[in-house]
């Protein structure tokens, strides 16, 4: 009976890892009708080739940084690549401090300046505000288009009155009026444009590019801002009013400036009663002045969710924090030496692969095709798990990565040789096939679960602390050492249970690499020797044990006497 | 083959045995000369010769050229920079690698360009890099708090499945052994310390304390309660054990050294210098401490601080009587 049940078993287990494998092949085949995914994992940027660039903050001494100025300062960079006009770069944080930008491609020096740059805050009087295309609305109440073009030389740059304050349309020359009809919100020069001086207007759009602005001088700066919070108005009497608002205080310059500017605002109309927060360049939002703020302490309010009350109120508090990022590394690689490095890795895996193979082969002979076997399951496994994660998570592929994935063939390898030597040890105990499967199974797993679980701590140490490339090495490393577990135990055994049960295995053959014969079974003259199914596990413990203890002197001399040797 | 599994069978039943629990004052010595040279070497030496990655600079790559004579590469950053000592080695049969120190952005376009006309090749197939001088001391100072996390974690998971202290003890031991002399040998003979470097050693960890998890759980089976019955004292158990999987682990070394040599040879002789050579080199020596440090050193000093245990002295006090008694008996038999 304990044929079937062996084998029953054994099939529930294949069929286990058949479910396993169909599963991940289906969530990625979904992934690639549906949700973008890809048969083919993404590759870091050291095999396809583009720019990384390793950005650290610049700080004072004793100054750290927050996650949440990290999660901040990464939305931040993230606009400007954007505004670069950049695709598929991609940002991240990495370890505490520094933030990682990869770009494919080589970057020009405008993107890097800008993506170097500390973000800046500022704000400005609105002078003009309109629609965010290239049109000036004619005398005769219709739109029509600007041409594109430059702007006409001629015209003049210096302002005929000097300006008074930051909301004198005097400041608008006939050359900046030319411009900002000409401006169009969704023009790649319009995303480069939104720099000026300080002390001179600024033609710019807001960050959805909706509206398209005129905006004066700086009035006041972000770095004036001390707090900056999201919060429900309330009315005098403390009581809520459902609606949510950004709540801003400035330091004592910030509380002068801005009074200043709201006193000046409140009296006048239009877009001009609006001042305009500008971020990098570009306007974040543009309220209108309702009354004149003395005391240093602004409300800003109108349509806001929670969501967006928060994220103006972190763009306010961390747009104007004073840090600046500088540029700690900047690699590139061609897209060619990428590749030669993609073939170089895989061509490293295959020799790997193959000599593992034969010394397999070697070894253990028909056995070793089991190992080969179940490398090539463990294979598709991994190669699943890494197109799927490329897919969800955006895991990248790196050189670091293949050398991970070609180091763990040896170490997954080494399940399978724990496992056989196990085998081959009760078979040397005198058992049969089909039971030194069994009993080398239970003391192989041990061993195997004890060891990949150490294995998988430093897989996962690595992951948590390291940063970049040690990252994606740890991260095949632990994964394959998961996949080691599931092919040992889904496949490897129940197909060694399948095959003790062949007569090629079962009789011991002499290419089997499981022949007792050759495996001493018989040396230590053991009468109970005998390959029958029908001896229950237990007996067979037992006579081995009796065996041991029915040891010949000379026998145990023998196997003492080296022991003893070097005693002292 | 058929003798190489006569062998194991040998070692598996204890005809053949090699003595290494007992030899173990002469394993002491070599791994206690190995760490010295591997501490003192590094020292005369002059320090660990530390790539770019840790002391800063810039890096070029020229691809695809036709030749790869260095007096080009030199003389290209020469001329925008006299004052410039560049470094310059060969990567596999087409590229070429120029190290210098920090330049100015002006200056490495400069380069750029000057490389390319010097080894008329476009400019998009010469790469620059840039690297800061605390990026690689980022990368060492987060290795170095991982591998204290990582010894602490490791510790504990192995006395909660050993059941016992001192096999996690001794395993950490090994693995310092392991990583000072993989350390030192970087020192001595000069080998660039680069992050791959750092990867590959922090690899070692994962794999010096895997192989001798491996040979522990044989010894703790071996050692565990019933099977004092086969009348061996408790080094001889631990030797016999370590005896026993002997054939695993040298298997196992060469299976896990086989991929990692294949790394090293593509690495080094396909694409140069680089993360893969770089890897790999750090694991292949680790590989090797690590199989020799778990045979020869983590299981004799197991058996070693287990041994004064008075339970284990007082049962080996009798098995060793036992064993003596039967040797008397034997001698006539074998005579």
């Amino acid at each position: 009976m304990a044929r079937s049940q062996s084998s029953r078993k054994a099939l529930r287990s294949l069929t286990w890892l058949l479910v396993l494998v169909a599963g991940l092949f289906g969530i990625n085949a979904a992934g690639v009708l549906w949700g973008g995914g890809s048969w083919l994992p993404k590759l870091a940027l050291d095999l396809e080739g583009g720019t990384q660039i390793v950005l650290s903050p610049q700080l004072e001494s004793g100054q750290t940084v927050t996650a949440e100025q990290m999660t901040q300062a990464v939305s931040i960079i993230r606009q400007r690549i954007d505004a670069a006009g950049v695709s598929e770069a991609e940002i991240n944080t990495q370890g505490n401090n520094n933030i990682v930008v990869s770009i494919p491609g080589t970057p020009d020096d405008a993107t890097l300046a800008r993506i170097e740059a500390s973000a800046k805050l500022d704000f400005r009087a609105v002078l003009v505000a309109g629609a965010p295309t290239s049109t000036a609305v004619g005398a005769d109440g219709t739109a029509t288009p600007v041409p594109q073009g430059t702007v006409d030389p001629n015209l003049s740059t210096v302002p005929a009155v000097a300006p008074s304050n930051g909301s004198d349309l005097n400041w608008i020359t006939p050359a900046l009026q030319a411009q900002y009809e000409q401006f169009d919100c969704a023009s790649e020069n319009a995303q480069a444009a939104n720099t000026a001086p300080e002390d001179l207007p600024l033609i710019t759009c807001d960050f959805t590019n909706t509206v398209k602005y005129l905006l004066g001088p700086v009035e006041v700066s972000g770095s004036d801002i001390s707090n900056a919070t999201a919060g429900m108005v309330t009315t005098s009497t403390g009581a809520t009013t459902g609606q949510w608002a950004v709540d801003l205080a400035f330091n004592g310059k910030g509380t002068k400036a801005f009074g200043d500017v709201t006193t000046r605002l409140n009296g006048l109309t239009g877009s001009q009663n609006q001042f305009a927060i500008v971020l990098d360049g570009k306007v974040l939002t543009a309220p209108s002045t309702n009354a004149a703020i003395t005391n240093g302490n602004a409300q800003i309010t109108g349509g806001f969710t929670q969501a967006s009350a928060k994220t103006l109120a972190d763009q306010l508090k961390y747009g104007a924090l004073p840090i600046g990022f500088q540029v700690q590394s900047s690699d590139t690689i061609s897209a060619t030496l990428g590749s030669t490095q993609l073939m170089s890795g895989l061509l490293a895996g295959a020799i790997g692969l193959l000599l593992v193979v034969l010394y397999s082969l070697f070894q253990y002979r028909m056995l070793g095709l089991v190992t080969v076997a179940s490398l090539v399951v463990a294979a598709v496994l991994t190669y699943l798990v890494v197109t799927i994660l490329s897919w969800r998570e955006g895991y990248r592929l790196s050189l670091a990565g293949v050398a991970g994935l070609i180091v763990a063939i040896g170490i997954t390898a080494d399940s399978f040789i724990v496992y056989f030597e196990r085998i081959r040890d009760e078979l040397r105990d005198g058992r049969g096939l089909e039971s030194a499967v069994d009993a080398g199974w239970k003391r192989a797993i041990r061993t195997i679960i004890a060891s990949d679980t150490v294995n998988f701590l430093a897989a996962g140490v690595l992951f948590i602390l390291a940063v970049g490339n040690v990252r994606g090495f740890a991260l095949t490393l632990g994964l394959t050492t998961v996949v080691d577990l599931f092919v040992v135990s889904l496949f490897t055994h129940p197909l060694l249970q399948l095959i003790a049960q062949t007569n090629f295995f079962a009789s011991g053959h002499k290419f089997s690499g499981l022949d007792p014969q050759a495996l001493g079974a018989a040396y230590r003259g053991r009468a109970q020797f005998a390959p029958a199914p029908t001896v229950t596990s237990g007996k067979l413990a037992k006579s081995s044990k009796e065996a041991l203890k029915r040891q010949t002197i000379a026998e145990r001399k023998a196997q003492l006497s080296s022991g003893e040797k070097g005693e002292d | 083959m058929a003798s190489f599994s006569q062998f194991g069978n040998d070692l598996y039943t204890g005809a053949r045995s090699l003595n290494i629990v007992g030899r173990r004052k002469l394993w002491y010595t070599i791994s206690a000369v190995l760490i010295l040279v591997s501490i003192v070497g590094p020292i005369l030496r002059g320090g660990f010769n530390f790539g770019i990655e840790f002391t800063g600079g810039s890096e070029f790559v020229v691809s695809n050229v036709s030749d790869t004579s260095q007096t080009i590469a030199s003389d290209a950053v020469i001329s925008v920079d006299p004052n410039t000592v560049p470094k310059v080695s060969r990567l596999g049969d087409s590229s070429v690698r120029v190290q210098t120190e920090q330049l100015t952005d002006a200056q490495t376009r400069e380069i750029r360009n000057a490389l390319a006309t010097g080894y008329s090749v476009p400019v998009e197939n010469v790469t620059s890099s840039f690297i800061g001088a605390s990026w690689g001391q980022d990368i060492t100072s987060q290795a170095i708090r991982g591998l204290l996390v990582f010894l602490v974690l490791a510790a504990l998971v192995m006395a909660i499945y050993f059941r016992t202290w001192k096999m996690s003890l001794v395993a950490i031991i090994a693995l310092l052994h392991d990583l000072i002399i993989t350390a030192g040998i970087y020192g001595i003979t000069g080998f660039e310390v680069t992050p791959g470097a750092v990867i590959g050693l922090l690899t070692i960890l994962g794999y010096s304390l895997y192989d001798t998890v491996v040979v522990f759980d044989k010894i703790r089976e071996n050692t565990r309660g019933s099977s004092r019955e086969a009348g061996l004292t408790f080094s001889q158990q631990v030797n016999l054990a370590v005896n026993q999987t002997l054939v695993r682990s040298i298997n196992t070394s060469v299976v896990a050294a086989l991929p990692v040599a294949s790394i090293l040879f593509i690495g080094a002789f396909v694409l140069g210098a680089g993360t893969l050579r770089d890897i790999s080199l750090a694991l292949l020596i680790g590989i090797m401490v690590g199989t020799y440090s778990t045979i020869f050193l983590a299981t004799p000093l197991y058996a070693q601080i287990r041994q004064n245990e008075p339970e284990i002295k007082k049962s080996d006090k009798k098995i060793l009587a036992s064993q003596g008694r039967a040797d008397a008996a034997a001698e006539p038999v074998s005579a």
